[in-house]
Parts: C-alpha cells; structure tokens; sequence
C-alpha cells in the first residue's frame, strides 16, 4: 500500500482550476519531486496534502485513509509535515523553542499534559537535541527565530517539520532565496535525512537541484500532471522541456533577450 | 492602603488581559466587562441571597470564565481589528445587561454590599489590601507558570504565526478559547473584592473607556511581560491618586500615555525589546557573566 495515493483531485479558485484530476501515488521510502513552472499548481497541491487546503473534488489517502479537507493540524498528528515557501518562524522564540514546541505531539497538546513545563520534558529535549544537530543549528539554539538569516529559516523550517518525526515530510522550495553558496549543504542537508528513510516529496523552482536529490519526479503544469517517472525520463521527456521553455520558446524571456543582445 | 487595593486590582487585570493580548496576541476591549460580571455576581449573591465573600470568588472566577469562553468561541471566526470591534461591543453589550436585566439592579446598580468577614471579625482595609495581593500573587504565579508550559509556548507560536503554529500541530482554535477563559476567570476573580471593596456596583464602571485602562496600562508597561503589567498597573494605577489633578483628566492623561508609547515605545517601559530593559539588561550582563545564556522573556 502507497503511503500517499491521491487520485481525481482538483482544486478550482473561482474559474480557475488550479488542480486538475491528479492521481499520484507515493511509496514509503520514496523522494519524490514535484516540478513545473510557476504557476504549474505545486504549492497548491502541498496545501491539500498539508489540510491547509479543501479539494474541490478527488480524495487523498494516506496509509490508507481518507484525509482529504482534514485540518493542518490533524494532519501533522498523522505524521504529515511541511515547510513553507516563505519560511514562517515564531519569530519572538528562540530556535530550541520553535522546535520544541513543534515536537509536542497530540499526547501533549492535547491532553492535560499542555500544562506541564515544556523544557522539561527529557525525551523531548533530546529529540530537539538531535534535530538541531540533524539541520546545523545547534549553535543557533538560543538565538531568536526573528534574527536568524534566510539560510538558518530554511534549516529551521526543516528542523520544526522534522521534530516530530514525520513520516512524510514535504519540503516547499527550501532552496529558494538562499543564495549560490547555500545550496550544496542545503542539498546535503536533504540527502542526510532522506538516508533516515523518511519519505519526502520536494516542491522545487530549481529543476537541477530537486532531479538531482529526487529518485521519481512528478512534472505538473497548469494544474495538470504532464509527466512523471526517474529524473534521467523526466529530463527528455519533450512535454516537459515544452512546459518550461513553450513549444516556440514563448514562455521564457531568455531567447527573446538572447536575440536582443546579438549584433 | 485604599490606593494600593486600587493598584492590585488594576494588576491583576492587567496581568490577565495579558493572557490573551500578550501571550496569545489577540486583541481584547473588553476587559473590564469580565471584571463587571465578577462584581456584579459577588454583588448580587451577597446581598441578596446572603452568600459569603469567599464562596463569591470562585463563582465570580466561573461566571466571568464563562463569558471568555464564550466570547473566545465567538473570537475564532474573526481576526484582528473585527475582534478588536467585537470584543468592544461585547463590552457594550454586558453594560447593558447591568443597566436593563433587574437580576443586575438596573441603571442604580447595587449598594451596600456587605463587608466580607473573616474568623467573626468585618474586613478592614489592611485585610482587603491582604487578600487582593494575595489573589495578585495567585494570578502571577499562574500567569509565570502558564509561560512554561505547553500551552504557554504554544499560545506564543499562534500569536507569532497562526498557520505555522496548526502546521505543526498546535490546536490553534482551542487554545485561542483557553486563553480567553482564562483570562477573563481572572478579571472576575478581581470582581469578586472590587465589589464589597468598593460596597457598591454601577453599571457605568464597567464601560468600554475602563477596558481602555486596562489595556493602556499594559501596553504603557510592556505587552507580554508579566513585569511590563505589574508596571504598567502601578504606575497608571497610583498616577491619579498621586496627582490628584491628574483625577480630574484621568483619560485624557491615559489617552496620551497611550499615543505616546505606542508612538515612541511600543514594547512598553518594560517590555522584552524596550529601551529600559535593553539598558537594564546591558548594565547586568557583566555580572551574570559565566551564569550560561538567558531566556529574554520574563
């Protein structure tokens, strides 16, 4: 049985379908990649799986169930986690404590125990121990969220989706806005908790990066899922390359500019 | 002795409205009217079916934690300034209770509440300001033990990022009504001794203008402290009974404190990122030297 299987989803903002009757399914163990161009209905599919969003029709399933329309927070309890796009720290906390307070599972927060002290909880401490060590950020553990660098909200952003060991992770864009210099550690960073065997789907704007991490990809565009198979497929694959560029070269400002600049 | 029973009243609201505002940030006018339903119970059961003051306490803590409750469930549909809008007309709304149910004694409101006693002997003002501190120390004791637990830094992370705080699982709409209840608990506890305190309750005491004194003392000493509260209470609190001229403009002068700070200071005079307390701070480190790093709140 997939961990994930969602199939006939879609998702219409007024007129427009955002997502168009997607089927995916996703093993336990898996990387997979989700790429397209802007626009293409990746985050928006992230949403759904996260409970941030209501399908408009299809159903989600994971490790077996129906979860579709389910709340975020249901869905983290199931072991679904994400990082955004715009990373979003609790800002006045510091690190430890945004990740300590994203490791409370429902056994915590949801039971009398949400009134005994946080930092005292041994198992949990170390969890988050072993979290901010996983991410690089143990030297920032007392620092406040709100001054931490694009790079460290990204690894903060994966330390809290990663604290309550999930058992799928989705990571949105992590690689964007951090500079040249932060993508190959960042790259390790996903490799290293991949070989924890944690399942992880990837949202990712740099196609190189994501084909590169990812043993499946998934290519959506304009809602719809154009192609899908290992990375080496995926590159080829003519759909794919007419997504991003246009079939004319239309859609991507650079052949224009190119012939511009020539003499 | 009167002016410091006045101050641990205005504390202790102040501490809870911090519950909410500071903790959980969600905007709330409507302070006193929780304050309001405590006095006006403990009025009520005392004079009119002979219920002693201290059976009047926990009720008032009831009744008023019901109301935050309630007006917490209603809080989850609406954000920032609708709430803010929201929680004013509530105010105005439980008014007009005392004013028109005659279960409340109408526009005249309440007299001659009965002193409480303790051990066969009538209350004096040393034994009011003796229970109200103790009562304020109840409230900071669960206000400061709030802060560590669970709930405390998970009302922290919803009033920092809501949709962060439900990705991670924090139950975002309980906990917002937890903080609600708790808040306005407190604020009736405080009703509870403002009422045979003062002997008697009108409705005009507990209007909108007196949530925005409540409010304007918390954010003049420091949203989200404790500290900034207890300061922002005190001062505020012994300000008019100090400068008696002061009685006169009373919210004329908090008006302006109010513009003022959050014009020039609004992290309050105590608050975690004010200029006071970064000094305070920096003139302490060198002796806190070796003692490891510090949590900054408070």
């Amino acid at each position: 049985m997939a961990l994930l299987e969602i199939s006939g989803l879609c998702v219409r903002f007024g007129g427009l379908k955002a997502l168009d009757a997607i089927d995916l399914s996703v093993e336990r163990g898996q990387f997979v990649a989700v790429i397209g161009p802007n626009g293409a209905g990746k985050t928006t599919l992230f949403s759904v799986i996260a409970g941030a969003l209501k399908p408009s029709a299809g159903t989600v399933r994971f490790e077996g169930k129906e979860v579709q329309g389910s709340l975020p927070a249901h869905m983290s309890h199931l072991g679904v986690r994400r990082s955004f796009q715009v990373p979003r720290p609790f800002s006045s906390m510091t690190v430890r404590e945004n990740v300590r307070v994203s490791a409370a599972g429902r056994n915590i927060l949801h039971t009398f125990r949400c009134l005994a002290p946080c930092a005292q909880d041994g198992p949990i401490e170390k969890g988050v121990d072993e979290v901010l060590e996983q991410v690089g950020l143990s030297a920032q553990s007392e620092r406040r969220a709100g001054e931490l660098t694009m790079g460290e909200l990204r690894r903060l952003e994966i330390a809290r989706a990663l604290s309550s060991r999930p058992s799928l992770l989705l990571l949105d864009e992590p690689a964007a806005g951090i500079g040249v210099d932060g993508i190959a550690p960042l790259a390790e960073l996903i490799r290293s908790v991949r070989r924890t065997g944690l399942t992880i789907m990837l949202v990712e704007h740099y196609v190189g990066f994501a084909l590169a991490l990812a043993d499946r990809a998934v290519v959506l565009d304009e809602g719809r899922k154009i192609a899908e198979g290992v990375p080496d497929e995926v590159r080829g694959n003519e759909r794919v390359i007419d997504a991003y560029l246009g079939k004319d070269g239309s859609r991507s400002p650079r052949p224009k500019i190119a012939e511009g600049d020539r003499p | 002795m009167v002016v410091g029973v006045t101050i641990a009243i205005y504390a202790m609201l102040s501490v809870a409205l911090n519950i909410v505002v500071g903790y959980a940030g969600q905007p709330n006018l409507a302070q006193s009217a929780f304050l309001g339903l405590g006095a006006y119970f403990a009025a009520v059961l005392s004079t009119r079916y002979h219920i002693g003051f201290w059976w009047t306490i926990p009720i008032s803590f009831g009744v008023a934690g019901t109301a935050g409750f309630i007006l917490g469930a209603i809080s989850l549909r609406l954000r920032e300034d609708f709430l803010a809008i929201t929680t004013i007309g509530l105010n105005f709304v439980v008014v007009a209770a005392f004013q028109y149910v005659p279960f409340f004694g109408g526009a005249v409101g309440i007299y001659s509440i009965p002193l409480p006693s303790i051990g066969g002997r009538q209350f004096g003002n040393l034994d009011f300001l003796v229970t109200a501190a103790c009562m304020l120390v109840l409230v900071v004791a669960s206000s400061k033990y709030l802060e560590r637990t669970w709930l405390g830094a998970s009302l922290t992370a919803l009033r920092d990022d809501e949709s962060a705080s439900s990705s991670v699982g924090i139950p975002v709409a309980s906990y917002k009504v937890v903080a609600f209840t708790l808040s306005a608990a407190f604020a009736g506890m405080a009703g509870s001794i403002y009422a045979p305190f003062l002997s008697a309750v009108t409705p005009t005491s507990f209007g909108f203008t007196e949530s925005v004194v409540i409010l304007s003392m918390l954010i003049f000493g420091g949203v989200g402290t404790i500290r900034g509260a207890l300061l922002g209470a005190l001062v505020l609190g012994a300000l008019p009974e100090v400068f008696r001229f002061i009685s006169n403009f009373r919210l004329l002068t908090f008006g302006l404190i109010l513009l003022l700070m959050l014009r020039f200071q609004p992290q309050g005079l105590a608050g975690d990122a004010s200029a006071a307390s970064r000094f305070i701070r920096n003139a302490l480190a060198p002796l806190r030297q070796g003692s490891g790093p510090r949590r900054s709140r408070g």
